[in-house]
């Protein structure tokens, strides 16, 4: 049976692993190559890298960090942030990454998604929802260049609608950022990823809010996406990725050992 | 003498997955569509990413289909280089009118699209494979865990080494001869990917 996952996720800045509170107020975790390694060992089963600062500076990252991951990790890992074109996407897949995953490029210009799956096959195109819970409305609206908060835009999308454009455009997994959750280790918005499951045909991974290894739990047993994403938890060591893929396991959940 | 590794270059795969993984193993492996460097090797690896028509069309461009078809050397395909080792597939580009495209048919098998048994596509992530023992999964545990990522698998055959259910049974791994072919990542496998790039450097 097909495995769920346990997807750590690393935000690059200049470098260096970070982490914020709600997108804002970056600290330092790490170095990139320092946690790769750390949770492939530990038994993570994919990672993704957020290079956050991309899309909102308009400016080339240099991304050659990404060929040093290839080097040192033997699974899968994704790369987001700043890739525009088809050209941006071969470069870090020339590097040596598994999959690209693009956010605010196809919020403004959807074809992207086309071309890269055509060029390079679906099952590499992963396209990132930042996804903001409006309360006075009741609605879930799509965010743009979320890496920089000046610049962060409510787009027009609604959040369930633009899961329906991508995936009729060539999107091989969606990762759904519920941005109210991130960093408050309260859940992921279980009611949110229902929605999005129900409507979703591809790979769905959750994304904010995990606190606890029952957040985990419910997002695969509840919301049935088919991996999380978490980064705080992680990098500040409150859960140990084996005792949490131990503990989905006593619950039944089908985990890789 | 060391083994010799070369990875034969069909123009539109991401080949420095494959490079590292070897290296990880201290195995160094050159990258390359001149057959007559890919003659000296003692191991041959056919990666592919994108899709059976991008990486058919690389093996024509390059001249390379009497190569393959013809060595007696071990080789290995991985995921897309595996597929086209078998007679023909479905795996269509999209404006085409043909139902399938011909592969090197070095053994008998269609590619088919997993069927929709309401389980998501691509299939991607982690699933068990369940082997025949061929020396290629030595010291590999049944329903070990291998990385996946494809819409499209070939059916069971009686070349079929190692069968994984998504729905349905499909081939994982195959073999014929010196031919060898995983649907699976190896390289991004973790360590039973790891073991069975050592099985096909040590056991054939």
């Amino acid at each position: 049976m097909l495995a769920k996952r346990i997807i750590p996720c690393l935000d690059v800045r200049d470098g260096v692993v970070v982490k914020g509170v709600q997108f804002r107020n970056h600290e330092v975790m790490g170095s990139i190559i320092d946690l790769a390694k750390r949770y492939a060992d530990e038994g993570a089963d994919e990672l993704v890298f957020y290079d956050i600062t991309a899309s909102s500076d308009g400016r080339r990252v240099d991304k050659s960090w990404v060929a040093k991951v290839a080097e040192v990790i033997n699974i899968p890992f994704a790369v987001a942030g700043g890739i525009k074109s088809v050209e941006d996407a071969k470069t870090i897949l020339a590097y040596g990454a598994d999959k690209i995953s693009i956010n605010s490029p196809a919020l403004a210009d959807p074809s992207l998604i086309t071309r890269l799956a055509d060029k390079f096959g679906v099952q590499c195109v992963v396209v990132g929802i930042d996804t903001y819970y409006d309360k006075e409305t009741d609605n879930y609206l799509v965010k743009q260049y979320t890496g920089d908060v000046s610049r962060t835009v409510t787009t027009h999308w609604h959040t369930l609608d633009w899961v329906e454009e991508v995936q009729k455009r060539g999107a091989g997994e969606i990762v759904l950022n519920m941005m109210n959750q991130d960093g408050m280790k309260n859940g992921y918005d279980l009611e949110q990823l229902k929605k999005v499951r129900a409507i979703c045909k591809l790979p769905l991974i959750a994304s904010g809010g995990a606190g606890t290894m029952d957040h985990f739990l419910e997002a695969f047993e509840i919301a049935h996406t088919d991996g999380a994403l978490a980064a705080s938890v992680f990098h500040k060591g409150t859960i140990h990725i084996p005792k949490l893929k131990e503990y989905l396991k006593s619950k039944g959940v089908c985990i890789r050992d | 003498m060391p083994i010799k590794i070369c990875i034969i270059d069909t123009g539109s795969a991401n080949l420095n997955s494959v490079v590292q993984a070897f290296k990880r193993l201290n195995y160094e492996a050159v990258v390359t569509s001149d057959t007559s460097e890919l003659a000296t090797a003692d191991r041959l690896v056919l990666p592919g990413v994108g899709t059976a028509c991008a990486v058919m069309s690389g093996v024509d461009k390059y001249n390379l289909r009497d190569f393959i078809i013809n060595t007696k050397k071990p080789l290995l395909g991985i995921c897309l280089g595996m597929q086209i080792q078998v007679t023909d597939s479905k795996e269509v580009p999209l404006e085409s009118n043909d139902d399938v495209i011909p592969c090197l048919n070095i053994m008998p098998g269609h590619v088919v699209k997993i069927p929709d048994t309401g389980l998501y596509l691509p299939h991607m992530g982690w699933n068990t494979v369940t082997h025949t023992d061929h020396p290629l999964f030595d010291g590999i545990k049944q329903d070990a865990y291998f990385y996946f990522d494809h819409s499209f698998a070939i059916e069971v055959t009686e070349n079929t080494i190692g069968k994984t259910n998504y729905g349905v049974d499909f081939s994982s791994a195959i073999a014929k001869d010196n031919f060898m072919g995983v649907q699976f990542h190896p390289e991004k496998s973790s360590k039973a990917g790891e073991q069975l790039v050592t099985n096909f450097i040590k056991n054939f």
